[in-house]
């Protein structure tokens, strides 16, 4: 479903990804761990085609088709979503406002028609109580003044709500306490489908616990170093990423 | 939801420098020689067949102004006009003055249907409920029309041109003209009150709620001409009304002069709200063209717990100068003030309120949206005095500014001028941007660069979208989203 072959990318004069190649099946969940600076994030927003990354080398396909020079709301259209490690604040949208106008842009895109007012705004809320949103935050600007824990579940909400083909998720479950960390978990478990794949990025095995990966995959240094099975993480946890980042040295 | 959609469609489909109402509607004019001396005052008020005093009026106001000079304090830079070369008087030939709607130019209807104001008296701006809209609709010089006259009259609502005013209700016109701006106010109050063209004129009489809103809709046509129209609206003890103002102009490459005044008289327990959605034309991307619009918008709450609100959207004109105001004579009166300037390209905006605080325990609310894109510059300039007598007095004012793009500039100019310790005025301003990273979140759930600015920005001018009567809020949020085409990206 996602193929990245050997990509490079520069923020200025500074490269950060440094030939980096991933595969992604559908239906697969794949964690990528690394120590914090790799360039993690870098990876997932330069798949999400945020500006400011020269990609050098390389592509990056979804179901095929090479995604890097398309807008970010072409890729949202195409099934692309990005929970944010740092949702950001929409002063003066609503919440709800802000979720109908996504999911009407992206049926726009697809050449679906809107989806009816009420109908979206009963999903919103069934997709609200399932991961213990309280309602009333809809009413308010999206992220704005929200706990981190609430930003994290609203990023969740969002991608229930938008049900992507491909979704990553960018540390959702830093600042998560345990009982969050849960319902977030829950909620990305119960997306999980055969023809949609998650590329889960963490710092920490915690989270691999309650979401749990197909494949994990090691990151430092702008590329992937190993990659296996659910026990990889485990030994992650228990021997840090010091034989991974040593070999700088 | 639906307004939203259908603003983000009409903004796919439009041009960056497309300003919808900018055609000209080919009709013969009858036309004031070019120039302004007193024989141009007297032809002005021989054509509309006035009486001795007003033609004194007028002659009175033209000596003052050639006395005055222009001000120059508004943060605004402008060629200097020459005021001989403009024509004081055009009006189309078919219709020398009000009739009824048979008798009307069909091009004239036209031109109306076209922008939108349907010039019948079954229809409505575009609304969801079947909301009634008396309109008087004035195109240069002169009132064409004037719809729902006679059920209006079965109320005792008088809406007319003030030219008919004039000869019709000679009393009231004598005795409110002039009395809120007078006629030695300011260069451009007193030049308008020396040509004034035409306008509308409403009273409301004692204990009635004006039964539909009131709408005037005011069109520049001809080339090289000014455009001064005179508003006067009294409500009287206890009455209600919601009147609304629109404007647009055909595109041209000179700049057109728009000099308005517009006075609101409030009596006792009367209210006032009075609305504009204006769009004169605001020059090109390279500030070619465009409306000068110096514009004396006042209001007195006169009477006791009088109560007078504007609320403005103003995304038009190369140059705005104006500043909606409101005497807060009247103990227990409450003054509101409620804005939204957009500008985009290389338009500029001196724009705000005053409030001047007379009486006891007199209220104000001052709620200003600036937002600025492109390379224009908006500045809010706002005065909040309380005069020794005024104990009680409070203000509430909120002035934000949100900016897109780096080129462009938000300015907040706030003066506080108290004479009453027990006077409380509150201020607030914020300066913003749309971030990079906000237009990034909303485009990775699957909005367009425009949709996420136009959603941004609407969620900025909320508050005050409200404050509009339902059909203005849709058409105002349009028209914004218009205005920032080609501000992003
Ligand atoms: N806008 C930027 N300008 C310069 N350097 C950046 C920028 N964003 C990230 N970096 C650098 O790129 C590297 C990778 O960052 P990031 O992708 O956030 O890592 P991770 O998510 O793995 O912690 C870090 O060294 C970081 O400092
Ligand atoms: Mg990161």
């Amino acid at each position: 479903m996602l193929e990245i072959k050997n990509l490079h990318v520069s923020i200025g004069d500074r490269k950060i990804l440094e030939g980096l190649s991933l595969s992604v099946k559908a239906g697969e969940v794949a964690a990528i761990m690394g120590p914090n600076g790799t360039g993690k994030s870098t990876l997932a927003y330069v798949l999400a085609g945020r500006e400011g990354y020269e990609v050098t080398e390389g592509e990056a396909l979804l179901d095929g088709e090479n995604i890097l020079g398309l807008e970010p709301h072409q890729r949202a259209a195409r099934g692309l979503f990005l929970a944010f490690q740092y949702p950001v604040e929409i002063p003066g949208v609503a919440t709800m406002t802000f979720l109908k106008a996504a999911l009407n842009a992206q049926r726009r895109a697809r050449g679906e028609g809107e989806a009816p007012t009420p109908d979206l705004m009963k999903r919103v809320r069934a997709a609200a109580k399932g991961l213990g949103v309280d309602s009333e935050i809809l009413k308010r600007a999206l992220n704005a003044g929200f706990s981190g824990g609430e930003k994290k579940r609203m990023e969740i909400l969002q991608m229930a709500l938008l049900a992507p083909r491909f979704a990553i998720l960018d540390e959702t479950d830093s600042g998560l306490d345990i009982d969050a960390l849960r319902v977030v978990a829950d909620g990305v478990n119960a997306l999980r489908a055969k023809d949609r794949a998650f590329l889960v990025i963490t710092h920490y095995q915690r989270l691999l616990n309650y979401i749990r990966p197909d494949t994990v995959h090691v990151m430092a240094r702008g590329r992937i170093m190993r990659t296996g099975g659910p026990e990889l993480a485990l030994e992650l946890e228990k021997n840090g990423y010091r034989d991974y980042v040593g070999e700088a040295a | 939801m639906a307004a939203r959609q259908e603003t983000v469609a009409r903004v796919a489909s439009i041009d960056v420098d497309a300003y919808k109402y900018g055609f000209f509607t080919d009709i013969e004019a009858e036309k004031a020689p070019k120039g302004l001396n007193e024989d141009i005052v007297r032809f002005i008020s021989a054509k509309k067949n006035e009486p001795q005093w007003l033609t004194d009026w007028r002659l009175g106001a033209y000596r003052r102004w050639l006395t005055m000079a222009e001000p120059n304090w508004a943060k605004v830079d402008y060629p200097p006009i020459d005021y001989q070369d403009l024509h004081y008087y055009a009006a189309p030939k078919s219709t020398p003055g009000p009739t009824s709607l048979a008798d009307v130019d069909p091009e004239l209807l036209r031109t109306y249907e076209k922008l939108g104001i349907p010039l019948r008296e079954q229809e409505i701006l575009a609304g969801v409920e079947t909301r009634r809209v008396a309109v008087d609709a004035v195109f240069d010089s002169v009132s064409v029309a004037t719809t729902f006259k006679a059920e209006l009259a079965r109320a005792g609502v008088i809406f007319c041109p003030i030219s008919e005013a004039v000869r019709e209700h000679p009393e009231l016109v004598r005795k409110y003209l002039g009395s809120v701006v007078p006629v030695t106010d300011n260069f451009f109050a007193t030049l308008n009150s020396a040509v004034f063209s035409d306008g509308s004129f409403v009273y409301v009489p004692p204990g009635v709620r004006c039964p539909m809103e009131l709408s005037t809709y005011f069109r520049i046509n001809e080339r090289n001409t000014g455009q001064f129209e005179r508003t006067l609206i009294i409500a009287d003890a206890g009455s209600y009304v919601s009147y609304l103002e629109g404007c647009t102009a055909p595109r041209r490459d000179e700049n057109q002069l728009h000099a308005a005044v517009v006075e609101l008289v409030a009596l006792d327990d009367a209210e006032i709200k009075y609305s504009t959605v204006q769009n004169w034309y605001p020059g090109d991307s390279a500030g070619k063209g465009g409306v000068f619009n110096f514009v004396t918008k006042r209001g007195d709450c006169r009477g006791r717990n009088s109560h007078i609100s504007w609320t403005q959207v103003e995304t038009g004109s190369a140059i705005t100068w104006k500043y909606p105001s409101c005497i807060l004579r009247g103990d227990g009166s409450q003054g509101e003030f409620y804005s939204i300037a957009v500008s985009n390209g290389r338009q500029q905006v001196d724009s705000g309120t005053k409030m001047l605080h007379l009486g006891k325990n007199t209220r104000s609310r001052i709620i200003s949206k600036g937002i600025a894109a492109g390379r224009s510059q908006n500045t809010y300039r706002g005065l909040v005095s309380a005069h020794r007598k005024a104990s009680g007095a409070r203000n509430f004012t909120n002035c934000d500014s949100l900016l897109i793009g780096s080129q462009c500039g938000a300015h907040t100019v706030p003066y506080i001028e108290s004479k009453n310790a027990s006077a409380v005025f509150e201020h607030e301003a914020t300066t913003s941007k749309i971030s990079e990273d906000q237009l990034f979140y909303c485009m990775q759930r699957g909005l367009s660069e425009e949709e996420a600015t136009a959603l941004i920005v609407n969620g900025f001018v909320r508050e005050v979208l409200q404050k509009l009567p339902m059909e203005f809020a849709v058409e105002a949020q349009k028209l914004i989203a218009i205005s920032l085409e080609g501000s992003v990206g």
